[in-house]
């Protein structure tokens, strides 16, 4: 099983490995130029899209400057409503939580909601180890967790796989997790969603705890909110007698005002809609209608590091919604496996590396993952400078023990770019040698030349060409 | 049960030692300056136009034909057995033909067994083609509108609001709300949308002018 994403290679060798794969470049260039598509007929629609999206990035850094004001004002809303709530400092906090609590209702198995956190956690892992099986009820997390693959996109974890493939993995393997897939499954999708519902209705309507994440938590009415398409959120949030939702402690809005800017800003960024076919909200519990017990799981898991770094904190604004994935040169070609984290594309370049730190060689990779064209910024709903934290976190990775070679390179650059006369020097005798100059650097910059092409050496600095010139202008009277 | 309650709220407040004491949350200004409302036109005209774009089914009836439009629906659909919540006005299914089933709490199984089911709604947002509901009056609980493979909504022309901001204002977040845009839905597979997952299948709403 590989559903897990550590001892990846750093970004530059998983993305030359994804480059190469031809079915994969197809699938998500295709994939991404749909959806971008979509996404621009739709904001384009409306001419207050700027002004929507100053309010959306207004109200988050309003949360997230009073973050510890609007979680006690979210933990006393949903207690007061009927609910429970519980604070996890870490992922096997929030594991030991969950996990907990299913063993509470005697049950073995949930239905889960696609949740981001929870697969940060890697909740069904732990649950799995504790004897609990998590069913994914979304169509694509259902085929990365038939398949035991790894999701590659926020929104769509499966962009990667083609209905072929998916017609697949559903023939081969629904039969071990429950109704299997019928004996003349075709690839069309269709057909596909219909295996799936006829797969998953049993688990829906039998199931008594479900796990779910959610989009938005408005601390002033403890009301927490899921956006989605196909029913199965729903059907989690609403025929289970047990619910717990795991929620990041930035996913807080202050008031239930302030849904009316996001349930714009996120359907049309994110599936390019203008609205997802269902959202639920819930406040407590309400008798005689939906779950009887909710518990509400807030988890920090590195986010308060995140919080600390000024600049880094506008990360914390981010409502998931993938226009940053689908707009990237660099995601389209490298898929979103090579990112290493359940957050790939230029989102995942710079939340990945601030949550998880930077001490593993992918992580310091990721801030480099990026040509800084500024697409990303354009189109974030909440206005996060993904450009400018990328450059911030490069400047922090380099003071840090990553990228030595590449420190002491820029160093002896400064050295000579400092001093007029070291610097012509310097240029005439690369001149002299270009013909030695290997395409790959030998020793620590080798893995810098992998990536790189080294530039030609032209026989003649531009200074050196323009004194000549100069010179050729004096004798001949100039052109 | 308290957890890391102390621990987390610690580490937030260490997290913003830049944000001056004095500073309250209403001193970060959120600038408001967007519309309430986008396409100027006739709000049932518009609201047509997004239900069907999204491939629901639509009618604009009288208030004197809804009964008889009711049934007609449902005999199109060939439903057999239609779920109503309790407090459904008795009007609107006094000229059906299908078994009419009252959610005297009906399990789960029950549901699934119905072909439809018949509710009205809370607010509809025009320029997105949004019905909520909110589990009043002719609504039910939400598992009526989820379980069943068919659903059949009455609106009041009266219940439209140009938008999102309006529909928010006139909602109670204290009440489970359901927003619906359009049947179930999927486009995980190669972004291709497909209508009709695990929600209804199929949406019809009728509007009552």
């Amino acid at each position: 099983m590989s559903g897990t994403f550590l001892g990846m290679p750093p970004f530059p060798q998983a993305a030359g490995i994804a480059t190469g794969d031809a079915q994969l470049r197809h699938n998500l260039r295709k994939a991404t130029h749909t959806i971008r598509g979509r996404r621009a007929s739709v904001v384009g629609e409306l001419d207050d899209w700027a002004e929507l999206r100053a309010a959306g990035k207004a109200i988050k850094d309003r949360t997230l400057r009073h973050l510890d004001v609007y979680l006690e004002r979210l933990e006393e809303t949903v207690t007061a409503a009927g609910g429970h709530v519980h604070w996890a400092a870490d992922a096997a906090e929030a594991n030991a939580i969950v996990t907990r609590l299913v063993k509470a209702t005697g049950e073995t198995e949930v239905v889960k909601v696609k949740s981001m956190a929870t697969q940060e956690i890697e909740l069904n892992e732990a649950l799995a180890e504790a004897g609990i099986t998590a069913y994914e009820t979304d169509l694509a997390e259902l085929i990365v967790q038939l398949g035991e693959d790894r999701p590659s996109h926020i929104l769509v974890p499966a962009i990667h796989r083609n209905r072929a493939e998916i017609r697949e993995i559903f023939d081969r393997t629904m039969s071990d997790w429950g109704v299997p897939a019928p004996e003349d499954l075709s690839d069309d999708p269709r057909a596909l969603a219909e295996a799936a519902r006829v797969h998953l209705r049993e688990k829906f309507l039998t199931t008594r705890v479900a796990v779910s994440g959610a989009n938005f938590a408005v601390a002033d009415t403890g009301t927490l909110v899921v956006l989605e398409s196909e029913g199965n959120g729903r059907m989690c949030l609403t025929l289970p007698e047990t619910l717990i939702s795991v929620v990041g402690i930035e996913k807080l809005v202050p008031t239930w005002q302030d849904l009316e800017v996001f349930m714009q800003l996120l359907p049309r960024s994110s599936t390019g809609e203008r609205m997802n076919p269902y959202t639920s909200t819930w406040t407590g519990v309400t008798p005689g209608d939906g779950p009887r017990e909710f518990h509400l799981v807030l988890l920090d898991n590195g986010r308060t590091d995140v919080l600390a770094d000024e600049v880094g904190r506008q990360s914390l604004r981010c409502i998931r919604c993938s226009a940053c994935l689908n707009i990237c040169p660099v995601y389209e070609r490298a898929g979103g496996h090579a990112y290493g984290s359940v957050y790939p594309g230029p989102i995942g370049a710079i939340l990945t590396p601030q949550l998880r730190g930077t001490s593993s060689e992918l992580d310091a990779s990721l801030p480099y993952a990026s040509s800084l064209c500024g697409a990303c910024y354009e189109v974030c709903p909440v206005a996060i400078d993904i450009p400018e934290v990328l450059v911030h976190l490069r400047g922090k990775v380099t003071q840090g023990k990553g990228h030595a070679a590449e420190r002491a390179a820029m160093g002896a650059a400064g050295w000579v770019l400092g001093d007029e006369k070291r610097l012509g020097l310097a240029q005439r005798a690369a001149g002299r040698a270009r013909n030695l100059v290997p395409r790959r650097l030998p020793g620590p910059g080798a893995a810098w030349t992998d990536t790189r092409d080294i530039p030609d050496i032209p026989a003649e600095s531009f200074r050196d060409w323009w004194a000549g010139h100069e010179k050729e202008k004096k004798k001949g009277g100039g052109r | 049960m308290s957890g890391s309650r102390e621990r987390v709220l610690a580490r937030v407040r260490a997290a913003l030692a830049d944000v001056p004491r004095a500073e309250e949350p209403e001193d970060v200004a959120v600038p408001r300056g967007y519309a309430r409302a986008h396409t100027p036109v006739e709000l049932v005209e518009l609201l047509v136009d997004r239900l069907e774009d999204y491939k629901a089914l639509t009618r604009r009836v009288s208030e004197a034909d809804l009964p008889e439009e009711i049934a007609a629906a449902l005999a199109r659909r060939s439903v057999g057995r239609v779920v109503v919540p309790t407090d459904l006005p008795g009007e609107w299914t006094s000229r059906v033909d299908a078994a009419v089933l009252t959610d005297e709490a009906l399990d789960i199984a029950a549901l699934d067994a119905a072909d439809g089911v018949l509710t009205g709604c809370a607010v509809v947002a025009a320029e997105t083609g949004t019905i909520v509901l909110d589990a009043g009056p002719a609504q039910g609980r939400r598992a009526l509108t989820l379980v069943p493979d068919y659903h059949l909504c009455v609106v009041r022309v009266d219940q439209i609001v140009p938008d999102v901001p309006d529909a928010v204002s006139r909602l109670d977040p204290s009440r489970p709300l359901t927003w619906i845009s359009g049947p179930s839905a999927t486009s995980d597979i190669e972004l291709d949308r497909v209508e009709g997952v695990h929600g209804p299948r199929t949406l019809e709403v009728l509007i009552v002018e």
